[in-house]
C-alpha cells in the first residue's frame, strides 16, 4: 500500500464514474439491494469483500423493516396515544438507519476510501440506489 | 449593417467597464445562499411550513372544511348536549366524546402533516445511469420518442411489472405511484384524499385509517347522544318540535351526524377490507390483482395470506422515515457532481440557475409568495407542534425564491384518477372525489357536505365485506 487515500483525500480527487447498485425487489417490497457485483468495481474491490458488505446492509435493513413483538409493540403504543409518541421518541427504524449510517463510514474508512471508492449511504437516494463513486486513482499500487 | 459597426464602437468599452463587477457579485450571494433546507428546494408540489416540519399537499382544499365541519359539530355538541346529559345520564357521555374528538383531530392532523411517502427525485447521474442501462438492450431506436418504459421482475413468484416515471426519472418500486396533484412518486400510494388535502401512502395511512375510524365512532356516538336528548326532552310530554325548539343546535348535528355516519362508516369498512387483504385503494380501483376471467394466476403478492397478519404489518407495522429529509442542509459543494443546468437537490451552486431553470416554477413562485409568506402564521398545528422562525429565507431572498415548494395552478381543477374512490359496480362505492360543484359552492360548507354526501347516498350502499 505505497499512497492509500483517506477520506480526506478523495475529497480532492477527481470522480471517475458513479456506479449505483439497484434496489432488489424479488422479495416484494422491503429494503433489499441487489448484491450483483458491478464489473466496474473489477479492478478496484475484491468481489466477496464488496458482496459482504452488501449483504450486511441487507440484513441491517431487513432488521429495519422487520415485523416482529417490538415493532407490534411500538405501532399499538403509538396508535393509543393517538400517535403523539412519534413526536418525542425516535422510531426503532430510525435507530437501526444510525447504525446503518455508522457502519458505511466504517466501510467507507477501513476498506472503500483506500481503494479510491466511497460509498452513498442509501438513505440521501431515498433507499432507491447504493452510489458508489469511482475515484481517479492517482497511486501506484494502492492494493 | 452600419448598426454592426456601432456595436462594434460600444463593445470594448462596455468590456472594459463591466468585467471586474460581474465576478464580485455573485460570490456574496453565492456565501449567502448556501445555507438552504433541502424543503425549500424540493421539487414536488407540496407546501411546507414552519422551516420544513410540516408538508401538506398542493392545495389544502378540503382540509379547512373538514376541521370546520368537525370543530363545530363537536363544539356545538359539547356546548349543548352534554350538559342535559350529564344531567340526565351520566358524566362519561362528555369523556368519552372528547377522548374521541382528540384522537379525530390528532389523526387527522397527522395525515395531513406527514409526508406520505414521497420518493425523491433521481439525481442527474442516477437518472443518466438509468437510461444507458435501457437504451443498451434496445440496440438501435431511430424513433425519438421512447417507448413506454417498464421492467418486469418477479415477486413471490409473480410477475410484476415496474413503470419508469418519466417525471421523477426513476423506476417506480411495486405498489409506487405517481401521484399528479402532489407531483411526487409516493411508496404504497393509496390515494390522494381532498378532505385531508394530502396523498395517503406508505407513511401515512394508518393515520388515515385511524382517523375515518375514530370519526366514524365520533359521529356515530353524536348521533346516537344527540337522538337521546331529544328524545328525553320530547318525554316531557311536550313533543319533539318543542324539543327542537329549545335546543335548535341539536337539528343541525343531527343533519350533519345522519349524511356522514353513512358514507365515514363505509369508508372506514372498505379500508378495513383493503388492510385485511394488503391492499391499497389505487390497486383495488385498477383491479391490478383481482381474478379476471381466464387469469387464475393473479393474486396479490403482498399478502401474507393471513388477515391477522396483513392488519398488523400495514398498521402495526414499523415507521419507515422520510426520504426526502426535509429540513436537512443542501450540501454546498458540488465539486463532485457535474450537474447540468437542470438541477437536481444536491446542487447548490446551481441556485442562481434554478430561478431560470423551470419556467413553470418561476410562474408559480411568482403567484404564489405573498401567498406562503402569510401561510404560516395561518397554520392550525402551531398548537400542536413547536414553531419556530416562519421562514425567515422567503423574506430574505424574493430573487430566488425555491420554484418547487409553493403550490400550483389555483384554477386548475380536474378529476385526477388517483382522486376518485368512486366504483360503480356492485361493491361499496364511497365517492371520496372532489366533484367541482361543491369545490365552487365551498362558502356554504354545509350545503356541500350535504351535496357530497347526497350524492353518496345515490351510490350503492355498503355491503358486507367480501
Amino acid at each position: 500500500m505505497a499512497e492509500t487515500h483517506s477520506l480526506q483525500d478523495l475529497r480532492q480527487a477527481a470522480v471517475a464514474s458513479k456506479v449505483f447498485v439497484q434496489r432488489d425487489y424479488t422479495s416484494g417490497t422491503i429494503c433489499r439491494f441487489q448484491t450483483k457485483f458491478p464489473a466496474e468495481l473489477e479492478s478496484r474491490i475484491d468481489k466477496q469483500q464488496f458482496e459482504e458488505t452488501i449483504q450486511t446492509l441487507n440484513n441491517l435493513y431487513a432488521e429495519a423493516e422487520k415485523l416482529g413483538g417490538r415493532s407490534y409493540l411500538e405501532g399499538c403504543l403509538a396508535c393509543l396515544t393517538a400517535y403523539t409518541i412519534f413526536l418525542c421518541m425516535e422510531t426503532h427504524y430510525e435507530k437501526v438507519l444510525k447504525k446503518i449510517a455508522k457502519y458505511i463510514q466504517e466501510q467507507n474508512e477501513k476498506i472503500y476510501a483506500p481503494l479510491g471508492l466511497l460509498l452513498t449511504d442509501p438513505i440521501e437516494r431515498g433507499l432507491r440506489v447504493l452510489e458508489i463513486t469511482i475515484f481517479e486513482d492517482r497511486s501506484i499500487g494502492s492494493r | 449593417m452600419m448598426k454592426k459597426r456601432e456595436y462594434q464602437q460600444i463593445d470594448p468599452q462596455a468590456l472594459v467597464t463591466s468585467r471586474p463587477t460581474p465576478p464580485s457579485r455573485p460570490l456574496p450571494e453565492q456565501k449567502a445562499k448556501q445555507v438552504r433546507r433541502k424543503w425549500e428546494v424540493f421539487r414536488g408540489k407540496n407546501r411546507f411550513y414552519c422551516d420544513g416540519r410540516i408538508i401538506v399537499g398542493r392545495q389544502s382544499g378540503v382540509l379547512p372544511l373538514t376541521l370546520g365541519l368537525i370543530l363545530v359539530t363537536s363544539g356545538l355538541f359539547f356546548i349543548f348536549d352534554c350538559p342535559f346529559l350529564v344531567k340526565h345520564l351520566t358524566g362519561f357521555i362528555p369523556a368519552i366524546g372528547g377522548v374521541l374528538f382528540v384522537f379525530v383531530i390528532i389523526s387527522l392532523l397527522h395525515t395531513s402533516f406527514t409526508d406520505p411517502g414521497i420518493l425523491p427525485r433521481a439525481t442527474p447521474e442516477e437518472a443518466a445511469d438509468i437510461e444507458k442501462q435501457i437504451d443498451n438492450p434496445d440496440g438501435s431506436s431511430s424513433s425519438y420518442r421512447p417507448p413506454p418504459r417498464t421492467k418486469e421482475i418477479v415477486i413471490n413468484q409473480q410477475v410484476v411489472k415496474l413503470k419508469y416515471c418519466f417525471t421523477c426519472k426513476i423506476f417506480r418500486p411495486p405498489r409506487t405511484s405517481h401521484c399528479s396533484l402532489c407531483d411526487n412518486c409516493v411508496e404504497r400510494f393509496d390515494h390522494h384524499c381532498p378532505w385531508v388535502g394530502n396523498c395517503v401512502g406508505k407513511r401515512n395511512y394508518r393515520f388515515f385509517y385511524t382517523f375515518i375510524v375514530s370519526l366514524s365512532l365520533l359521529t356515530a356516538f353524536i348521533f346516537g347522544c344527540v337522538t337521546t336528548h331529544l328524545a328525553l326532552r320530547s318525554q316531557g310530554g311536550n313533543g319533539l318540535v318543542f324539543a327542537l325548539q329549545e335546543s335548535p343546535a341539536s337539528a343541525l348535528e343531527l343533519v350533519v351526524c345522519f349524511f356522514s355516519v353513512w358514507s365515514i362508516l363505509g369508508l372506514s369498512g372498505f379500508h378495513t377490507y383493503l388492510i385485511a387483504a394488503n391492499l391499497t385503494t389505487n390497486e383495488d380501483i385498477k383491479g391490478s390483482f383481482s381474478a379476471k376471467s381466464g387469469n387464475e394466476d393473479v393474486g396479490n403478492p403482498y399478502s401474507y395470506n393471513s388477515i391477522i397478519k396483513n392488519c398488523c404489518s400495514v398498521l402495526c407495522g414499523p415507521m419507515p422515515p422520510s426520504l426526502i429529509d426535509r429540513r436537512g442542509f443542501v450540501p454546498s459543494d458540488d465539486s463532485v457532481q457535474t450537474s447540468p443546468v437542470e438541477t437536481e437537490l444536491p446542487a447548490a451552486k446551481n441556485d442562481i440557475n434554478m430561478c431560470t431553470e423551470g419556467t413553470k416554477g418561476l410562474l408559480e413562485t411568482a403567484s404564489r409568495s405573498p401567498l406562503l409568506t402569510s401561510s404560516c402564521p395561518q397554520a392550525k398545528p402551531q398548537a400542536v407542534l413547536s414553531v419556530l422562525d416562519p421562514l425567515p429565507e422567503f423574506s430574505s431572498s424574493p430573487a430566488s425564491h425555491p420554484p418547487k415548494v409553493t403550490g400550483g395552478r389555483p384554477s386548475s381543477n380536474p378529476p385526477h384518477k388517483h382522486h376518485s374512490h368512486h366504483r360503480s359496480n356492485g361493491k361499496h362505492a364511497i365517492s371520496h372525489s372532489h366533484n367541482p360543484a361543491n369545490k365552487s359552492s365551498s362558502p356554504r360548507p354545509l350545503q356541500s357536505y350535504k351535496g357530497h354526501k347526497d350524492s353518496k347516498n345515490k351510490d350503492v350502499k355498503f355491503k358486507s365485506v367480501h
